[in-house]
């Protein structure tokens, strides 16, 4: 991959990144597979940090294998298990080892995880978090000292388009804004008019979207969602394209779903480009992407 | 009022407290515990026949009216016999009380609950934390809801993604705190306050452990 992620993100293409789940142990061959056959199809690739608080192998590590790999990695950080100081010390080893993208998340609750037993930190949230990050490039930790040797990062977030209420979630978005984020990954998005209309608010801000695609892999999936995953809404029409699918083949269907809307999201220019969570099923992005008509982006 | 909200130790974790002391003596408090019912009179009783059960002998046992004050050591002289001839004094009380009773008296002194919180009770039998006491109030910002104890991430700068419909990632039953900071700062047309970019917190103003000298002029003594 020739091209860093923030010269994709301001080239005007049509972005394309995925996501990594580290292991839990030290097996890291699955994810090594997984780094390999996504890192030239997809502009950049999410490594997740103990995602739902379960613990695993960590996103930094995963971010530095991708770029040994030769990939574009985009690191994922929530302030669920460090302090402020664990953080900003994560940051510069970050961007020794060459990792320039860095993803701020407030990070779930350590409740929803297997350690719940845990401290949950939080010493800082997602937008204190980009906060740390741009003093950081500016040569002063947080603790408003100064820095030999300062890093550099193209600094994201996220924003839930259908949360419902939204409008606290949109004042968060601009907050985040303000605080330094330069792109946005969005909670996965199935009904496309709600979505543009989401974009049609968010463009004049000027940052760059990516649409969150998970990958829906039976109509009980799609169900169990909508009744648990706050923010994410599968429209009925879509659950029964899944329902009428022919036994043994919802996946398939799945795949179409995603893909199709990833087209649409393309041809009509609706956003700046996807991001796709295929959860634990990454050998599948290539073939959503072929049923987007995208067969990888290349380098 | 704010109260001491308390939750009783399994009679397990308890009993293995208690392990090598046979004469036991049992102290309850007349206020915050009554009202939690973890340390009043009733449990008091309650735990005197648990006790017994499990091959302890009960010295003797009181509902001491406020066991956080100092002149519970008033209190604590009437007992003065009872308590010579125990090994262990097993006090239902919240951890204000287990310290300040564990000071005036030789013996070892025992919990029998955990302090879960400072709070309110809201309904009978209904308690909530209102303050963690940060020392950093934000009260002002945020239409006097506080986010530091109510919102369970502690967060500043808005609700989490993980809220739905109102409710709180951890329990669907919990208002997120930061729904509803907006609804009453939008209701008194204050939503710019939300809009604030909150820095990091500063934990300094509050040290650990907390303690404060006022000097002697300022007390106006």
């Amino acid at each position: 991959m020739s091209l860093r992620f923030r010269e994709i993100l301001s080239s005007g293409e049509f972005v394309i990144t995925s996501e990594i789940g580290p292991p839990k142990g030290t097996n890291l061959a699955p994810m090594l597979h997984h780094i390999e056959l996504l890192k030239d199809k997809v502009h950049a690739l999410n490594v997740t940090d103990h995602q739902s608080s379960v613990m695993r192998f960590p996103s930094l590590g995963g971010a530095m294998l991708i770029r040994e790999k030769g990939g574009e990695p985009i690191l994922q950080m929530t302030c669920r298990d460090r302090n402020r100081l664990a953080l900003q010390a994560d940051l510069l080893l970050a961007y020794s080892r060459g990792i320039r993208n860095v993803l701020c998340l407030t990070g779930d609750s350590v409740v929803v995880g297997d350690h719940k037993e845990a401290k949950g930190v939080f010493d800082l949230d997602s937008s204190q978090l980009l906060m740390a990050v741009r003093s950081l490039e500016q040569g002063k930790d947080l603790g408003g000292n100064e820095l030999d040797g300062k890093p550099e990062f193209c600094a994201g977030a996220i924003v839930t388009p259908e949360a419902r209420p939204l409008e606290p979630q949109l004042i968060k978005f601009e907050k985040k804004i303000q605080a330094g984020a330069e792109f946005f990954q969005t909670q996965a998005i199935y009904d496309l008019e709600n979505f543009e209309r989401f974009m049609d608010y968010a463009r004049p801000f000027g940052v760059k979207i990516l649409a969150g695609i998970i990958l829906l892999t039976s109509w009980r999936m799609a169900e169990y969602m909508n009744k648990n995953v706050p923010g994410v809404y599968v429209p009925q029409h879509l659950i029964q394209e899944l329902k009428e699918a022919p036994k043994g083949e919802a996946l398939g269907v799945g795949i179409q779903i995603a893909g199709r809307m990833i087209k649409t999201l393309k041809e009509k220019r609706l956003c700046h480009g996807v991001h796709i969570m295929a959860i634990g099923r990454e050998e599948l992005v290539p073939e959503i992407l072929q049923a987007a008509g995208l067969d990888g982006t290349g380098g | 009022m704010i109260r001491s909200i308390t939750k009783q130790k399994s009679l397990e974790e308890i009993l293995s407290l208690l392990e090598g002391m046979e004469r036991v003596f049992i102290l309850g408090c007349g206020t915050c515990v009554t009202l939690c019912r973890t340390g009043g009179a009733p449990e008091v009783e309650d735990m005197t026949k648990k006790l017994r059960e499990n091959g302890r002998i009960i010295m003797g046992s009181m509902v001491i009216p406020v066991a956080c004050d100092e002149i519970s050591h008033e209190a604590l002289e009437q007992m003065r016999d009872p308590l010579s001839q125990s090994q262990g004094i097993l006090i239902m009380t919240c951890a204000f009380g287990v310290q300040t009773i564990g000071r005036q008296v030789q013996i070892p002194a025992i919990p029998a609950l955990d302090t879960l919180f400072i709070g309110k009770e809201r309904g009978i039998g209904q308690f909530e934390e209102v303050c963690t006491q940060c020392g950093d109030c934000i009260l002002g910002e945020t239409g006097g809801i506080c986010p530091v104890t109510s919102c369970h991430k502690g967060l500043l700068n808005g609700p989490c993604g993980g809220t739905k419909d109102g409710k709180c990632e951890i329990d669907a039953q919990k208002d997120c705190a930061w729904t509803l900071i907006y609804e009453r700062l939008k209701a008194q047309g204050r939503l710019d306050r939300m809009r604030r970019l909150q820095p990091a917190k500063n934990y300094q103003v509050s040290p650990k452990p907390g303690r404060i000298l006022i000097p002697v002029e300022e007390r106006g003594e």
